[in-house]
């Protein structure tokens, strides 16, 4: 390894990248952007999950409401010890802006960055705004990999200190067309994506169809893939998020056992275990993201106790 | 109009035979609108374009037009006008995350894709569009640049970063990643 943490065949050399490729089990998670301009929110809601998370996801306006910017957020865990993984979303900016915010993300310390298309501007709330959607998640990833591997803009003009990029992407492996996701993820590996986050997935036997397309293609040796797991707290959440977030697919026996359950919230956290534990056991799935929405406290005591921590076996 | 839409989806194979038909006929008659001035065959053709490809596919005259690499569904009618695939979003039973009354355009594009000879090129990776160009004819830029790249062997130096970022868009969609800028004569009526 060099001193600046990268080695031959290292993107960027950050922790997530680093235990990735040395075949442990990887975890990031999700923090929940703050309403405020304060930076010690962002450590707060950081701390639960810097115990167990490999890398902490800063998403950039998720189901198109305004947060703080996924670039402040990242800047201050940089700060604060720990690696972010810098979510882009096309719906906000155009490419001049995306390509200019990424040198400023790398300058920062920034290592990761997950291209994500975004949620249109009608599922938040200001429905009124302008989408923007200059790129599209996969023209952005080949973008990025260009400034990165070859330092230059898309227009040609040369960067002179290139950034430094583990480029991640997302993938919705339980919803339509379930057909074509797999190929869709291929598209995204061709275009440039070193990992995957998925989005979230409930639906064991709709994942695990996904994987093995996901394996015929051979997919999983090109690309690290982190498999999407949720928090549910009750029956009322998870009817709402299926009805109201896009892209989330809730089996009706996930519904049903929430509302059986005497506990429900202790429910969420065994579905939530029990999903950690399966797709740790598929092959070609290299770590999971957990994202617990409102709930980052709860996340380490989910991961602890589903035991993947205990012995980070290799994967590959 | 909507119905079209689905109905040239849905028989993408005759449309892609129709393309190619249209492609070397327009191919052939490079040295003649040459003479005449691609700006002035412009003027003729963009029109028709626009008004035959509106009403089969509700083309939104993008300049740089992709139909078969995305199995002659639009991709300017997704509402995010994604080039690349669908997003994340899709409703059960293929329907539109914004318009949840819309086929979701790259759901059916990929089943479009299938049914095509050229059904892989749907994997295709393509740049942003180049939003300089809409309004103007794509049929006349990709059969022009056909013409008169057919016998030249380019050099690596001639390419745009477009076009190296891109290299499997400058293979199937040569339009969607130019070897060089839009040459400032393309609409010059004297040319």
């Amino acid at each position: 390894m060099t001193a600046d943490g990268t080695g031959p065949g290292f993107a960027a050399g950050g922790r997530l990248e680093r235990v990735l490729r040395s075949g442990r089990f990887a975890i990031t998670a999700e923090l929940n952007p703050p309403d405020s301009a304060d930076p010690e929110d962002v450590y707060e809601a950081a701390r639960p999950l810097g115990e167990i998370a490999d890398a902490v996801n800063a998403t950039d306006a998720s189901g198109a409401n305004c947060h703080m910017s996924s670039l402040g957020i990242s800047a201050l865990l940089v700060r604060a010890g720990y690696g972010p993984v810098l979510q882009v979303s096309c719906r906000d900016r155009n490419r001049i802006a995306i390509q200019g915010d990424v040198l400023g993300a790398s300058a920062l310390g920034v290592q990761n960055v997950l291209c994500l298309t975004g949620d249109d501007v009608s599922a938040g709330d200001q429905p009124g705004a302008r989408p923007v959607f200059d790129f599209d998640s996969i023209s952005l990833l080949r973008t990025l990999k260009t400034m990165r591997d070859d330092g230059v803009f898309l227009s040609g003009r040369k960067i002179t200190h290139p950034p430094k990029l583990f480029l991640g992407a997302a993938e919705n492996p339980c919803v339509d067309p379930l057909d074509w996701r797999a190929e869709r993820l291929a598209k995204k590996v061709a275009a440039g994506a070193d990992f995957i986050q998925t989005n979230l997935i409930f639906d064991l036997p709709r994942f695990e169809r996904f994987m093995t397309r996901v394996r015929e293609l051979g997919l999983h040796e090109r690309c690290y893939i982190l498999a999407g797991i949720g928090l549910l707290p009750s029956a009322k959440t998870a009817r709402w998020m299926r009805a109201r977030v896009p892209g989330i697919h809730i089996p009706d026996a996930v519904i049903d056992r929430l509302e059986g359950a005497s506990d429900p919230a202790e429910e969420g956290k065994l579905i939530c275990i029990e999903l950690i534990r399966a797709v740790r056991d598929i092959t070609g799935v290299s770590g999971v993201h957990v994202m617990a929405y409102r709930r980052e406290h709860q996340v380490s005591e989910i991961v602890l106790r589903s035991g993947i921590l205990d012995r980070r076996r290799i994967t590959r | 109009m909507y119905r079209f839409r689905l109905f040239a989806a849905r028989h993408s194979r005759s449309f892609e035979r129709l393309y190619a038909v249209l492609e070397t006929s327009m191919v052939a008659l490079h040295p003649l609108f040459r003479r005449i001035g691609y700006g002035r065959v412009e003027k003729v053709v963009a029109p028709v374009e626009k008004l035959t490809k509106s009403l089969l596919f509700d083309c939104r005259m993008c300049g740089q037009c992709v139909l078969s690499s995305t199995g002659m569904s639009c991709p300017m009618n997704c509402p995010k006008t994604l080039r690349n695939g669908p997003c994340g979003g899709v409703r059960p039973g293929g329907y539109c995350e914004v318009k949840p009354e819309m086929r979701c355009v790259w759901v059916e594009a990929w089943n479009g894709a299938a049914r095509m000879k050229g059904r892989d090129k749907i994997g295709t990776v393509l740049p942003p569009v180049d939003n300089t160009l809409k309004g103007s004819s794509a049929w006349l830029r990709a059969s022009r640049e056909k013409a008169e790249t057919r016998n030249e062997a380019t050099g690596d130096a001639r390419r745009t970063t477009i076009a190296r970022a891109f290299p499997g868009a400058r293979r199937s969609e040569p339009t969607a990643a130019p070897l060089a800028s839009e040459p400032a004569s393309a609409r010059d009526p004297r040319r």
